[in-house]
């Protein structure tokens, strides 16, 4: 069992877009500038982690997370300054060491890439890839990132970009190693491709009982155990919104999370969740949603079961309000975190 | 003597159905698109008493497969191999994965019915489609309990049906006989039911709906026959 003190606490947005009421709604810009907000308060909130997504949509503003974690670095003092995730499949290698490197240096060492395939597609078409080659460009870009990271002169040669030989790529970090963690939604194959490459794992379980993963992070833990890697600490990342009272979040959650994951679920042919299946999330699944006590003991709950060592709440989603939002992350910092290391050191 | 079952697609829906299948007592034959080696160390995990095959020795082991795998590759199966085959199609047309393909979506049929169209010697019967992987999961009940949730079944051949059925029920779902394998246009993505996770009464129900919605109608105006009849209602 991990250490409850030791146990790291994040949060996670894509630049959502607050509404405050039926006319005032949040331009991108504005949420961006709402993120940048709250990651400084989360630093004084003492919360270790701030995770930023990228995506390429109307419905989130952040497109360019390292640019907004640059700003973030420069107010802030001690929060780790995470994507989720950096789509590298549709990326550089080159580029995102280089941006990355450039931040952990603005950040005297606070930079965390996180990388992945990514939930949406979006990216795909808008920087010239074909869907198809979805499996190769992770594969290929992953190799090619994990030997910039060695911080030597790279020769790599692959199908999806050009070669390089020799090429030394800068600046180079005072730690010799950016921190990198690969984000995972369902599929084994990707839970064994990052222990193949010794990376830590985050597990994105944006549905269901999160019990279901413990044969992934057995399935984690045997492949790096085979292909002799070290293994880490699993973090978990899942949606939530907390509030003074369970019936003031539950509402919060079904208006907001809820309400995002029928938008984006009618792109893909779903029906709308019902308030059925929205309660079971709540109660059993992978919606983090209530009352600081709630909320604590289900996170408490889900880190025992998977073993876990950290845990992301995505917060914000569907147009939740500034305030909203908010008070989610000042009861997270405040109440659910040190609820969630006492119940676990009780047990 | 141990059901057996075969499953194509090692994947997110693969493993769980495999799963499922596990405990419910069967020898799980499974195989992803390339070697059984590729895929050994997650089965051993995640399925530890299913072996780990290549799709051709899974096919030579049972008569009962289901189809994981993405529907785009649905050309990449050997018809050969599946010849005489019960072929459980739990496939869908997922653009994110499958690419702007219109013909693995077209209206006027269901994706099952071209799958049976290019599989000819194999007897195409259409399942556990509608779930998502991790409610197939979750929702997985042992048989006589209450508050099971529903799984449709479409095909032509009514044998198959009922033995997809009893494999319906052994996973952990309520079998729902739903006619013939056109009326799969029901279960899509886009239709009522997708991903609504229902109970027997409800499912039923929600299948005769599919009319009023905005596929449904354009089924109807491509002339989809499954819409003309209303199925077996
Ligand atoms: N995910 C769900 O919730 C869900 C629910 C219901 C239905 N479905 C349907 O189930 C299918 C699989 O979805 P998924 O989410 O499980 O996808 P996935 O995680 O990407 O898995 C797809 C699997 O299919 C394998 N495959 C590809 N071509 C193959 C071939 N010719 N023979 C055997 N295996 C082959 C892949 O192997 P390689 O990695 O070696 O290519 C991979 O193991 C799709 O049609 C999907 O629409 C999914």
């Amino acid at each position: 069992m991990i250490n409850p003190g030791k146990i790291i606490f994040g949060l996670d947005s894509f630049g959502d877009i607050p509404r405050e009421n039926a006319d005032k709604v949040f331009t991108q810009a504005e949420a961006i500038r709402q993120v940048i907000k709250e990651a400084k308060m989360a630093d004084e909130l003492g919360i270790d982690v701030i995770a930023l997504g990228e995506h390429h949509r109307a419905d989130y503003a952040i497109s360019s997370p390292d640019t907004v974690l640059a700003a973030i670095a420069s107010i802030t003092k001690k929060i780790t300054l995470a994507t989720g995730v950096t789509v590298l499949s549709s990326d550089d290698p080159v580029r995102v060491y280089e941006r990355f490197a450039t931040l952990e240096a603005i950040s005297n060492g606070r930079a965390e890439a996180v990388l992945g395939r990514g939930s949406f597609t979006e990216s795909f078409p808008l920087f010239g890839y074909d869907l198809q080659d979805y499996d190769v460009l992770f594969e290929e870009k992953l190799d090619l990132y994990s030997k910039l990271l060695e911080e030597r002169p790279v020769t790599w040669k692959g199908s999806t970009r050009a070669a390089l030989k020799d090429a030394d790529v800068f600046p180079k970090t005072d730690n010799g190693k950016i921190a990198t963690r690969i984000a995972v939604g369902g599929s084994p194959e990707s839970v064994v491709r990052t222990a193949r490459y010794g990376f830590p794992l985050t597990l994105a379980i944006i549905g269901g009982s999160p019990e279901r993963f413990k044969a992934y992070i057995e399935l984690y833990k045997k492949a790096a155990a085979k292909f002799e890697q070290q293994t880490y600490p699993v973090a978990v990342h899942s949606h939530g919104v907390i509030a003074d009272t369970d019936e003031e979040a539950i509402e919060l959650g079904w208006n907001h999370i809820r309400a995002s994951f029928v938008r984006i679920g009618q792109d893909r042919g779903w029906t709308p969740m019902s308030r059925e299946q929205y309660e079971s999330e709540v109660q059993n699944g992978s919606f983090y949603v209530g009352s600081p006590e709630t909320v604590a003991k289900r996170i408490a709950r889900m880190l025992k079961t998977l073993d876990a060592g950290r845990f992301e709440l995505v917060y914000g989603a569907g147009e939740l309000s500034a305030s909203a939002r908010e008070r989610t992350i000042e009861l997270y910092a405040t109440k659910v975190i040190p609820r969630v290391r006492e119940l676990l050191r009780e047990e | 003597m141990a059901k057996k079952i075969g499953i194509l697609g090692a994947g997110k829906l693969g493993t769980v159905l495999g799963q499922l299948a596990l405990k419910a007592g069967y020898q799980v034959y499974i195989a992803g698109s390339g070697s059984a080696e590729k895929i050994a160390l997650t089965t051993e995990i995640l399925l530890p008493e299913a072996q780990a095959l290549t799709a051709k020795e899974v096919l030579a082991k049972t008569d009962t497969v289901i189809l994981a795998l993405p529907l785009g590759k649905y050309k990449s199966l050997s018809v050969e191999q599946l010849a005489g085959k019960l072929v459980i199609d739990a496939m869908n047309y997922w653009w994110e994965v499958d690419g702007q393909r219109p013909e693995l979506t077209d209206v006027s049929s269901s994706s099952s019915e071209l799958v049976q169209n290019y599989l000819k010697k194999s007897v195409v019967i259409k399942a556990f489609n509608h779930m998502g992987y991790h409610d197939l999961y979750d929702e997985a009940k042992p048989k006589g309990q209450n508050n099971r949730k529903a799984i449709a079944i479409v095909g032509d051949n009514k044998d198959a049906v009922q033995k997809v059925a009893v494999i319906v029920d052994d996973f952990g779902f309520d079998p729902l006989d739903e006619g013939s394998l056109m009326q799969g246009i029901r279960m899509e993505p886009g239709s009522p039911v997708f991903g609504a996770n229902l109970k027997y009464n409800e499912l039923k129900e929600r299948l005769l709906s599919f009319e009023t919605t905005k596929r449904g109608a354009a089924a109807k105006k491509a002339g989809n026959p499954a819409v003309k009849l209303g199925g077996k209602f």
